[in-house]
């Protein structure tokens, strides 16, 4: 391969090439990393949310790339958005001057109506909204106003827990007749098995893609059981999983329901809870209470208004197994983010929805 | 000249295949099955030579026994997944056999709530204690001591104190193990929450001790070994009888580092009681959690050794999602 002169000057100058070579090589790739980390920045930097005492590790770690991106939904409702237009008294109103107009919103002025509407069509992406009495998506609507309605007033402990943001149509629409991240009914999910066996262990949107019970959102969301897995004395008499007393099996069905929370809000554990005693209430951090709360505010989403719906939808709106009505829980809102749209104020222009009393209040 | 450079054996002996001496009269050569061969990628490893086997009676029961465990639950996943051999491959590490419901207690439950487990399990023991058994019988075959059979009798203690003595001490199959990749994971976080935290038993701090302690002494011993094979080191055997350089180098180069040395035998005897004690101190700890003890981070704190944070949280110290995700005006 090498001229003969070469390979004769090689043998007779023996050199040890490898030792220098993997040391000029190993020093020169660290000089040469560290340079790049100086000069560039680390990759992945990460900033965090401290949640809990220091040296707890309680903290929401997010890369930075991710927290300088707003969600994208912002801007789609900013655009969407428009001042209410305050009533200087003897309007026309919207009962008199349109026709199909959605029950409780009959008082408010034609202008403010016709803004409403535009803003409804432009949010669930049905351009003829209310226009058909007759369309199953007329009678949803009405109960989706309702529905929306009650979540700003009635359950502002949630929606406003912070400050003031509220929920529209757009909270969860985000532009499409069918909001995306919905659930249905699912369990059991395997074959040729009965009780604990059939409820778990499938790759399921439900598990959260786990092997954890894929009934937890049913159960929990819907059913309403009690979310509660500890005994809390040192020693109880009863036996798990009788008696009243939650078995290892609750406990997985409350960390699949606790891996959809998370993700859902693109937080992890120690946002709300004290890993060291996940149940004590005593450690628990405000964001607890948010999502208690929360808990209670999708249970009465899902049977008051959802569930309801069951007769109302066509038959490709329902669920595959179960044929049940579309249900709500915390990513329908939420869509991964700590706080819908994140924490963007989306009921100040919009004191029609913020309550059920059907008179606005909008001295604001 | 050839000598050690990685953890690949440099020196392969690849000959006439070395059969083994017979203690027991003809039995243990009669027992011997397979061909033996040699295999140059095994001998990187290890000992280039592959087989005979000595299986015996109880290696036979042990195998088949265990076999219908494996295939028991193997089938039941297939079932699970509707015979469906795609989504059998697809959802694999999720699928399992799961222990019985809690309200079927300690009694036999219907097969496709938990029967099938029970039944598996029955076999999956009789494979181990078969196994433990041929571990005694072929100790006892070669003249030498029981070291072995204690040491796999410890993993099996804490295999049955899961499987078997827990359960049946919480009067109940469903606090069982199921059997699957991903579910024996779900199972193990799920313990540990339902029963308070499990980082607050002594026993589990125990266990954690001897495991992370095993895996300490195994790298210093291995490295040692290492380090003096040039001084005829790796003839562990020979030097514990006949101290040479070797050991007067490696015991040096520890008593100087920190003071104190394990001996050429010692050290074995280190490694091995680190090694067994992970799984008993384990098991004592599993045996304790629901049948002594509820709730361990209240026990903790009744014991005094899990700390209350002094004060209150100061969540106004905290920082708010604004700022967090820049949005603060």
């Amino acid at each position: 391969m090498f001229p003969r002169w070469f390979d004769k000057w090689n043998r007779e100058n023996p050199k040890d090439i490898y030792g220098p070579a993997i040391a000029i090589g190993v020093i020169g790739g660290a000089v040469f990393t560290a340079t790049m980390l100086i000069a560039f920045g680390a990759p992945y930097q990460t900033d965090s949310l401290q949640t809990g005492p220091r040296g707890t590790g309680m903290s929401r770690p997010e890369f930075k790339t991710d927290l300088a991106k707003p969600d994208p939904g912002i801007e789609a409702f900013l655009a969407s958005t428009s001042d209410p237009v305050v009533p200087q008294g003897g309007e026309e109103t919207a009962g008199e001057a349109r026709e199909n107009v959605p029950p409780g919103l009959e008082g408010l002025t034609v202008e403010n109506y016709d803004r409403l509407l535009a803003a409804m069509r432009e949010w669930t992406g049905i351009p003829d909204l209310f226009d058909d009495p007759a369309s199953y998506q007329t009678s949803v609507g009405h109960v989706m106003i309702g529905m929306t309605q009650n979540l700003n007033e009635n359950w502002a402990g949630h929606v406003m827990a912070n400050k003031e943001v509220g929920v529209t149509c757009y909270t969860c629409h985000r532009g499409e007749p069918v909001p995306s991240d919905i659930w249905y009914k699912i369990s059991p999910v395997n074959e040729s098995a009965e009780g604990w066996s059939a409820n778990q262990n499938r790759v399921t949107m439900q598990s959260q893609y786990t092997s954890l019970p894929s009934d937890a959102l049913e159960k929990y969301l819907l059913d309403g059981e009690i979310i509660a897995v500890h005994d809390l004395d040192s020693r109880v008499a009863g036996v798990p999983g009788t008696d009243g007393y939650p078995g290892i099996q609750q406990a997985e069905r409350t960390y699949s329901l606790m891996n959809y929370v998370s993700n859902s809000l693109g937080v992890n554990c120690v946002f709300c809870h004290n890993s060291r005693a996940f149940y004590d209430g005593s450690q628990v951090t405000p964001q607890w209470g948010t999502e208690m709360l929360g808990i209670q505010m999708v249970l009465e989403l899902n049977n008051t208004y959802l569930v309801p719906l069951e007769g109302l939808l066509p038959e490709n709106r329902l669920g595959p197994v179960y044929a049940d009505a579309p249900k709500a829980a915390c990513k329908t809102c939420h869509k991964g983010y700590q706080q819908p749209l994140q924490g963007t104020n989306v009921i100040k222009d919009w004191p029609e929805l913020a309550t059920v009393s059907g008179e606005p209040d909008y001295s604001n | 000249m050839i000598e050690y450079q990685n953890i690949f054996t440099q020196v392969q002996v690849q000959g006439t295949p070395e059969m083994g001496m017979d203690d027991t009269g003809g039995r243990l050569s009669a027992e011997r099955s397979g061909k033996p061969f040699f295999s140059t990628l095994v001998g990187w490893l290890g000992n280039a030579q592959i087989g005979p086997i000595n299986l015996g009676m109880l290696g036979v029961v042990s195998l088949a026994s265990g076999l219908l465990w494996f295939f028991i639950v193997g089938m039941n996943m297939l079932a699970q997944v509707g015979w469906s051999l795609p989504e059998f491959l697809r959802q694999l590490f999720w699928l399992a056999l799961e222990p019985p419901g809690p309200e079927h207690g300690l009694s036999m439950p219907p097969l496709n709530d938990g029967g099938w487990y029970i039944i598996s399990s029955f076999f999956l023991l009789v494979a181990v204690l078969a196994w433990w058994a041929r571990s005694y019988q072929l100790a006892a075959s070669h003249k030498m001591g029981k070291h072995v059979f204690w040491a796999f009798g410890s993993a099996i203690w804490l295999f049955l104190v899961l499987g078997l003595f827990r359960p049946v001490l919480m009067g109940s199959w469903s606090e069982a193990v199921p059997y699957g990749i991903f579910p024996h994971l779900d199972w193990t976080t799920a313990f540990s929450i339902r029963y308070g935290n499990l980082y607050y038993n002594p026993f589990h701090c125990l266990s954690i001790v001897f495991l992370y302690g095993s895996v300490l002494l195994f790298a210093m011993h291995g490295a040692t070994i290492l380090a003096v094979t040039r001084y005829g080191g790796d003839r562990e055997l020979e030097q514990i009888v006949d101290r040479g350089t070797a050991s007067e180098r490696a015991a040096l180069f520890w008593r100087w580092t920190m003071g104190f040395n394990a001996t050429m035998e010692g050290i074995h005897r280190w490694a091995w009681w680190f090694a067994v004690l992970t799984p008993i101190t384990g098991g004592i700890g599993i045996l304790l959690t629901g049948t002594v003890v509820d709730n361990w981070f209240i026990w903790a704190q009744e014991h005094n050794f899990a700390p209350m944070y002094d004060g209150s949280y100061g969540y106004e110290a905290y920082g708010s999602y604004e700022a967090f995700i820049g949005q603060e005006e």
